[in-house]
């Protein structure tokens, strides 16, 4: 018996060498597969359970909470795409986000409404919809960028958000109007109204759950969806599309020279991100009341820029945990307003919470590129190395 | 005519505003190859600080904007030491970032000190006119030209002829070859940073001057994005000579609305960046800037 198998029990000993070495792939096929390692399966599949199970626990605005933290993820996994892996940086994606939700509130929206609707409130419809025309407003703006590399990337498509929030507050039979403002679009699937509360209890054979409030079906919903963008991004980033995005990250001339279309792919990168903000815009704003066109402006885009960087550029969990953490800024910091003094809840006062929260954003952008540049995905990654190790810090 | 020849005065008025604001960028840019976007933030604190420093008796508009500059420009030289200093050698998209974070802060903080209600920098001019013959120009438009040119002169000469002029241009030159020479590399990018901060501040009492402070004020500063894509990002003659057209540009939407009439109401907010954009597709590097080289 070597050193290595003392103390093993002798049945795990005869198993195959890679069910104790997770890190030790045979095949191409188990390298670059979506959860390559037992640890892995088990920890997504303990995660999804307990993310699944939160309705029960928790209360409905921590819900609500939650639930824009799914839509905020979705547009994050788009910018990863587009900044983590194509290298590409955009400020402009609250433009996209607009242009998707109004895609989505126009389909949905009242017929008789006084602004243009179609009354088509199925979300198999209208999200679909909302993400393509993103995507093709996306693919439109993209041979621009395309032009343009770093921050000169990043100066037009700031440009564009000033003149999307122009173009979305003029357009007043489309959006409403800064005045008037826009419904949301209404979230039924399969015909069941999911952002109203459950009437009766639905019963499946012998079982009956619920009647289950508004803010747990929507939870459900965008848990649901967010699990499909992410899985879908984590695709096309493992594929050839998404090899060819991190050549032209690492050194756009390189990948050109042995073969990567440029204008092709970053194109792509554009569609595919613009859609996934798009998507992130329609549904984000499901649970409030009325959208003004001034919504979608520079904050949102940077509140993005920052969900990217603080969840660690360059994958897709990053992204989810980084616009989780700033959809739950505000609780935050209500919550250090309790702790610290000085800092009070009352918004006359210079030093509120809100203004905390505000800070916060700045401090964690700071913060992260100081000091963790790889972001919460880098932190993570840190502890996980201390412990396989342990007790040696090496 | 009448109203050309207005709508010219007014945009030089504006345009010096935008062309001080350019400037920092600039300055930033040619020390360090990042784009600073906590120049907004710089403005509008330096603006706030302004409207509470004129309350001081004795002190004036012109001596509140002196003093209020002053200490923006060591607010500067702070955050340049503490915050970008460690970032020097990692990528400028990290760092340019980093500037987005330092905006949101100090904009937050400054935002928080206007208040409820809205600010003033008691400048001495409000809305008056000068008239001569038949043209009419707003006097505060005529004051901010004024002391623009002079800053403008005053940085052609500290360029010139001081000791950290020449410094400043050694390492916009070549960092590496000045750092060779004894140039203090770092004492360049704290001075730039505190001359972008400073000049800030007094372009943002001056887009203050006859008009109110609000939440609302700072988006001006992002103006000076279209003028120095314009100029060119390292051209100082450039961002001066774009921020003037980028002015006049604007002041035109403005009085001739029929003319942009296919861009909605209020056209002149979305000039700029079309401009803008118009420039990036025919000459990227802008005006007088210099074409981007890439080396294999």
């Amino acid at each position: 018996m070597s050193v290595l198998t003392r103390g093993v029990p002798a049945r795990l000993a005869r198993r195959d060498p890679a069910s104790r070495r997770p890190l030790l792939h045979t095949s191409y096929r188990s390298d670059m597969a979506l959860l390559n390692s037992r640890a892995k399966r088990y920890a997504v599949l303990a995660v999804l359970a307990a993310a699944a199970a939160l309705p029960f626990l928790l209360a409905d605005s921590d819900l609500n909470l939650l639930a824009g933290g799914s839509a905020y993820a979705i547009g994050a996994i788009g910018l990863m795409l587009l900044t983590g892996y194509a290298g590409q940086v955009s400020l402009g994606h609250a433009f996209f986000a607009g242009v998707g939700f109004y895609t989505a509130a126009v389909i949905s929206g009242d017929p008789d409404g006084r602004s243009l609707g179609f009354g088509v409130t199925e979300i198999l419809i209208w999200l679909p919809a909302a993400g393509l025309v993103a995507a093709v407003v996306g693919a439109v703006v993209a041979p621009l960028a395309t032009r343009l590399r770093g921050l000169y990337l990043a100066i037009v498509t700031l440009g564009l958000v000033f003149v999307g929030e122009h173009l979305f507050a003029r357009w007043e039979s489309v959006t409403g109007g800064p005045s008037t403002g826009k419904r949301p679009p209404v979230v039924e699937l399969f015909g069941y109204r999911m952002d109203a509360d459950g009437t009766a209890p639905l019963s499946l054979g012998p079982l009956s759950v619920g009647p289950f409030t508004r803010q747990q079906q929507m939870y459900w919903v965008m848990l649901v969806l967010l699990v499909i963008f992410a899985v879908a991004a984590r695709n096309v980033g493992r594929s050839n599309v998404g090899r060819a995005f991190t050549a032209i990250r690492d050194r756009d001339i390189a990948a050109g020279v042995i073969g990567v279309n440029l204008t092709k792919q970053k194109t792509v990168a554009f569609a595919i991100s613009s859609g996934y903000a798009g998507c992130a815009g329609a549904l984000f704003y499901t649970t409030v009341l009325n959208v003004n066109p001034n919504q979608f402006n520079l904050f949102l885009s940077v509140l993005f820029i920052v969900m990217v960087l603080i969840g660690g550029v360059g994958t897709i969990s990053g992204a989810i945990a980084g616009a989780f953490l700033i959809a739950l800024l505000p609780r935050i910091s209500s919550w250090l307003a309790d702790v610290l003094p000085l800092v009070t809840t009352r918004p006359q006062d210079v030093l509120n919470d809100s203004l905390m929260q505000f800070v916060l954003y700045g401090l964690l952008i700071i913060g992260f590129l100081l000091f963790e540049p790889r972001g919460l995905v880098g932190i993570w990654s840190r502890v996980r190395n201390w412990w396989t190790t342990f007790p040696f810090s090496y | 005519m009448t109203t050309f020849l207005a709508a010219i005065a007014d945009g030089l008025g504006r345009g010096s505003v935008y062309a001080l604001i350019a400037l920092g960028f600039v300055i930033i840019y040619k020390s360090s190859r990042v784009i600073s976007f906590a120049q907004p933030g710089f403005m509008i604190a330096g603006v706030v600080l302004v409207t509470y420093l004129v309350e001081i008796p004795g002190l004036g508009f012109f001596g509140a904007m002196a003093l209020g500059a002053g200490l923006i420009a060591l607010l500067g030289l702070g955050v340049e030491r503490s915050v970008i200093r460690p970032m020097i050698g990692r990528p400028v998209f990290a760092i340019a970032i980093i500037t987005i974070g330092l905006d949101i802060i100090l904009r937050t903080v400054a935002h928080a000190y206007i208040g409820p209600l809205v600010r003033h920098v008691e400048d001495p001019w409000g809305r008056e006119m000068l008239t001569v013959g038949t043209l009419r120009m707003e006097q505060r438009h005529l004051a901010a030209v004024i002391t623009a040119t002079v800053l403008v002169g005053l940085l052609f000469l500290f360029f010139r002829y001081t000791r950290m002029g020449l410094a400043m241009r050694a390492v916009a030159e070549d960092q590496e070859a000045a750092l060779a020479q004894g140039v203090s590399v770092g004492a360049v990018f704290a001075v730039s940073w505190a001359l972008a901060a400073g000049l800030a501040a007094v372009a943002g009492s001056f887009a203050a001057a006859g008009v109110s402070v609000d939440n609302t004020f700072w988006p001006i500063a992002l103006y000076a994005l279209p003028v120095i894509i314009l100029g060119g990002l390292d051209s100082l003659p450039g961002a001066v000579l774009a921020g003037v057209v980028i002015g006049v540009l604007r002041s035109l939407a403005d009085n001739y609305p029929d003319a942009l009439s296919w861009l909605g109401s209020n056209p002149s907010v979305i000039v700029p960046w079309l401009v803008m954009v118009l420039v990036l597709v025919v000459r990227p590097y802008g005006l007088f800037g210099t074409p981007e080289v890439e080396r294999v």
